[in-house]
C-alpha cells in the first residue's frame, strides 16, 4: 500500500523524486524535533521547580502544558532590536550560523536501524566537522553586537568549545577503535554483540561499560559544548549579563534559544548512539526500537537539568583545567589502554 | 544539465565570489567570514569529487579551529585598512608575480595527462582505486601502512611547533593570582593555621582578676588560632 503510493508519486515527480523526498523525510525530522524543544523548555522549568521545592509554569492550559505556545507567541511578535553601532548583516548572520549546525548534524543520526537520512560512511567525521562550526554563531553574535558584555561571552565560548572539542574528538577514536567504523549505525550494530548481549543483557555489552572513563569524558565535554551549567561561563548572567546574547530579542534570542536546546537533544542522543546502543534494547526479551533511543535521549536531558539544578558555576580557569590538564591526557591514556586491550588475548570486540 | 554539474557551478561560483570578496571586503573580519564560505565551497567541491575525508578534515581543521582562532585575532586587533592600502601599487608587481607562478602551476596539475602526472603517485592511486565506497578507510590505511615514517615524523614536528610556540610566549608571572589545584589539596592544617601558646594573664597586676578572666582570655585565645 504505502510502497505503491511511494512508486506512483515517483513516476509522477520522475527526477525531482529524489529531492522532494529528502525534503519530506527532513521535515518528519525536524517537526518532531522542534516540538521536542518546545516541550524541553517546560519540561526544564518544571523539572527546576521541583527540585527548588517551586511549581514552576502552571497557569497556561491545564498544568501548564500550553506554556511553550505563549512564549513562542510571544517572542514571535516582539520586536527585533538592533544595537546603533551593530553590524547589521552579521548580527543577523550570528542566530542562524547557532542553530543551522544544531539542524544539520541530525542528518546522519540514526533513529533505528536503517533509519537515518543520510547512511554516509564518515558520519562521526561529520558530525565532529559541523558541531565544530557551531562556534560560528556565538563568535560572529559577540562581534556584530558592538558590547563588551557580548564579546567577553563570544571569546569565553570560542576558547571553551574549542578546548572541549578537543577531548571530545579523543574520546571518540576510542570508540571508533571498538567499533572499527566510522559509520554511526555501525557503531551501534557492533554494540549488539558480545558475551553479555548473548546473555540476554544488552546493556552490559554497551560501550559505556569498557569505556567508562571515556564516557565519562564525553558526557562532561559534552555539557561544557552546550555551554550549559555547571559550564556557563558563556553567558555567566551574574558576570557579563547574558554573554552573546544580551544584545538580541524577540526571535531573533528565539532562535539562540532554539538551537540550545536543538543542540541537547542532539548531545543527548550522540551520547546515545555512541555509548548506550542507539535504538537497541538493553534487555534480550524487549524488542529493539525507536522508542528505546527515545527513552535514552530523555533520560540524558534529564541529566543535564538535574546537574543544572545541582552545581554552581566552575571558575572560569577550572573549566579550562579540567579540559585541558585532565581530560585530554585521560583520553589520550584510555586510548593507549583500548589498543592495548584490543591485542591482547583478552580482546572482547572481535 | 546533470544535477551534480548544477551543484559544481554553484559552489564554485559562490567559492570565486567569496575569495574575491576576502581581498576587496573593507572590514577584516567580513573578509575572515568570507575565507570560511570560500572554504566551505571548497570542502564542497571535494564532497563532488567524492574525496570525502578531505572536505570533512578542511571543515574540521580549518573551518572549525584555525579560521576561529584568526577571528579571534582578526576582532582583537585594531586594523586601520586605509593604511594597509597604502602600499597597494608598490606591492603590486611581487603581488602579480606570485599570482602567475600559482596559475602556472595549477595550469600544471590540471593539465596532468599532458605532463604524465596522471602516474604519479601510484601507492595512493591504487588504494583510492580499491576502495568500495569510503576513501577515508583507504586513506587511513595507506597513511598508517605505506607512510607511516613521513606521518609520524609530520606529527613529531608539528608537536615541536606547539612546544616553541608556547615556550616563546610563556611568562612565567609572579603577580598573578592563579590558583593551583595541586598545591591546594595538598595543603596541610600546619602550613596554614599556627597555635600560639599564650600564657592566659600577662601583667602582673592583672593577677587579681586572672582567676574571673580566665574563661574569657581561653575563649579569645581560641578565636585568634
Amino acid at each position: 500500500m504505502m510502497n505503491a503510493l511511494l512508486e506512483t508519486i515517483q513516476q509522477w515527480l520522475g527526477p525531482l523524486f529524489p529531492l522532494v523526498w529528502t525534503l519530506v523525510k527532513i521535515v518528519l525530522i525536524l517537526i518532531p524535533l522542534l516540538l521536542s524543544v518546545a516541550y524541553l523548555t517546560f519540561w526544564e522549568r518544571k523539572v527546576l521547580g521541583w527540585m527548588h521545592v517551586r511549581i514552576g509554569p502552571n497557569r497556561v492550559g491545564p498544568w501548564g502544558l500550553l506554556q511553550p505556545m505563549a512564549d513562542g507567541l510571544k517572542l514571535f511578535f516582539k520586536e527585533v532590536i538592533f544595537p546603533t553601532v551593530a553590524d547589521k548583516k552579521l548580527f543577523i548572520v550570528g542566530p542562524v550560523m547557532a542553530i543551522a549546525p544544531a539542524l544539520a548534524m541530525w542528518a546522519v543520526i540514526p533513529f533505528a536501524d536503517g533509519m537515518v537520512l543520510a547512511n554516509v560512511d564518515a558520519g562521526v567525521l561529520y558530525l565532529l566537522a559541523i558541531g565544530s562550526v557551531g562556534v560560528y554563531g556565538i563568535i560572529i553574535a559577540g562581534w556584530a553586537s558592538n558590547s563588551k558584555y557580548a564579546f567577553l561571552g563570544a571569546m569565553r565560548s570560542s576558547a571553551q568549545m574549542i578546548s572541549y572539542e578537543v577531548a571530545m574528538g579523543l574520546a571518540l577514536i576510542s570508540v571508533l577503535m571498538v567499533s572499527g567504523s566510522l559509520n554511526l549505525t555501525e557503531i551501534v550494530r557492533g554494540q549488539a554483540q558480545g558475551y553479555f548481549a548473548s546473555q540476554g543483557a544488552g546493556f552490559l555489552s554497551w560501550n559505556w561499560l569498557p569505556l567508562l572513563p571515556v564516557f565519562a569524558v564525553y558526557l562532561i565535554s559534552g555539557v561544557a559544548e552546550l555551554n550549559r551549567a555547571p559550564f556557563d561561563v558563556v553567558e555567566g548572567e551574574s558576570e557579563i549579563v547574558a554573554g552573546h546574547m544580551v544584545e538580541y530579542s524577540g526571535m531573533s534570542f528565539a532562535i539562540f534559544f532554539l538551537a540550545e536546546y536543538a543542540n541537547m537533544i542532539l548531545v543527548s542522543a550522540m551520547v546515545a548512539v555512541f555509548f548506550f546502543g542507539g535504538w537497541l534494547s538493553p534487555v534480550g526479551f524487549l524488542p529493539d526500537g525507536l522508542f528505546w533511543l527515545a527513552a535514552k535521549i530523555s533520560a540524558g536531558l534529564f541529566f543535564f537539568l538535574w546537574i543544572r539544578a545541582t552545581f554552581p558555576r566552575y571558575r572560569y580557569d577550572q573549566i579550562m583545567r579540567l579540559g585541558w590538564k585532565v581530560f585530554v591526557p585521560l583520553t589520550l591514556l584510555w586510548i593507549l589502554v583500548v589498543g592495548v586491550w584490543m591485542m591482547s588475548p583478552m580482546n572482547i570486540w572481535k | 544539465m546533470e544535477f551534480t554539474s548544477f551543484l559544481f557551478y554553484l559552489f564554485a561560483a559562490v567559492m570565486l565570489f567569496s575569495a574575491l570578496r576576502v581581498i576587496t571586503a573593507r572590514n577584516p573580519v567580513h573578509a575572515v567570514l568570507f575565507l570560511v564560505l570560500a572554504f566551505f565551497n571548497a570542502a564542497g567541491l571535494w564532497l563532488l569529487l567524492q574525496a570525502e575525508f578531505l572536505a570533512i578534515a578542511l571543515i574540521m581543521v580549518y573551518v572549525g579551529a584555525v579560521m576561529v582562532l584568526f577571528l579571534f585575532v582578526v576582532m582583537m586587533l585594531d586594523i586601520n585598512i586605509e593604511r594597509i592600502r597604502l602600499g597597494f601599487w608598490r606591492h603590486l608587481p611581487l603581488g602579480a608575480a606570485v599570482g602567475g607562478i600559482m596559475v602556472i602551476e595549477m595550469a600544471a596539475v590540471l593539465t596532468g595527462p599532458y605532463f604524465g602526472l596522471d602516474n604519479f603517485p601510484a601507492q595512493l592511486a591504487d588504494a583510492a582505486a580499491t576502495a568500495e565506497g569510503s576513501n577515508t578507510k583507504a586513506l587511513a590505511r595507506s597513511l598508517f601502512t605505506g607512510y607511516v615514517y613521513p606521518f609520524e615524523l609530520a606529527s613529531v614536528i608539528l608537536l615541536v611547533a606547539i612546544i616553541a610556540a608556547v615556550m616563546l610566549t610563556l611568562r612565567e608571572r609572579k603577580d598573578t593570582k592563579g590558583m593551583r589545584p595541586a598545591d591546594q589539596i595538598a595543603i596541610k592544617r600546619s602550613d596554614r593555621v599556627r597555635l600560639v601558646k599564650m600564657a592566659s594573664v600577662t601583667d602582673s597586676n592583672a593577677s587579681n582578676l586572672a582567676a574571673t578572666l580566665d574563661t574569657a582570655t581561653d575563649a579569645k585565645g581560641g578565636a585568634s588560632q
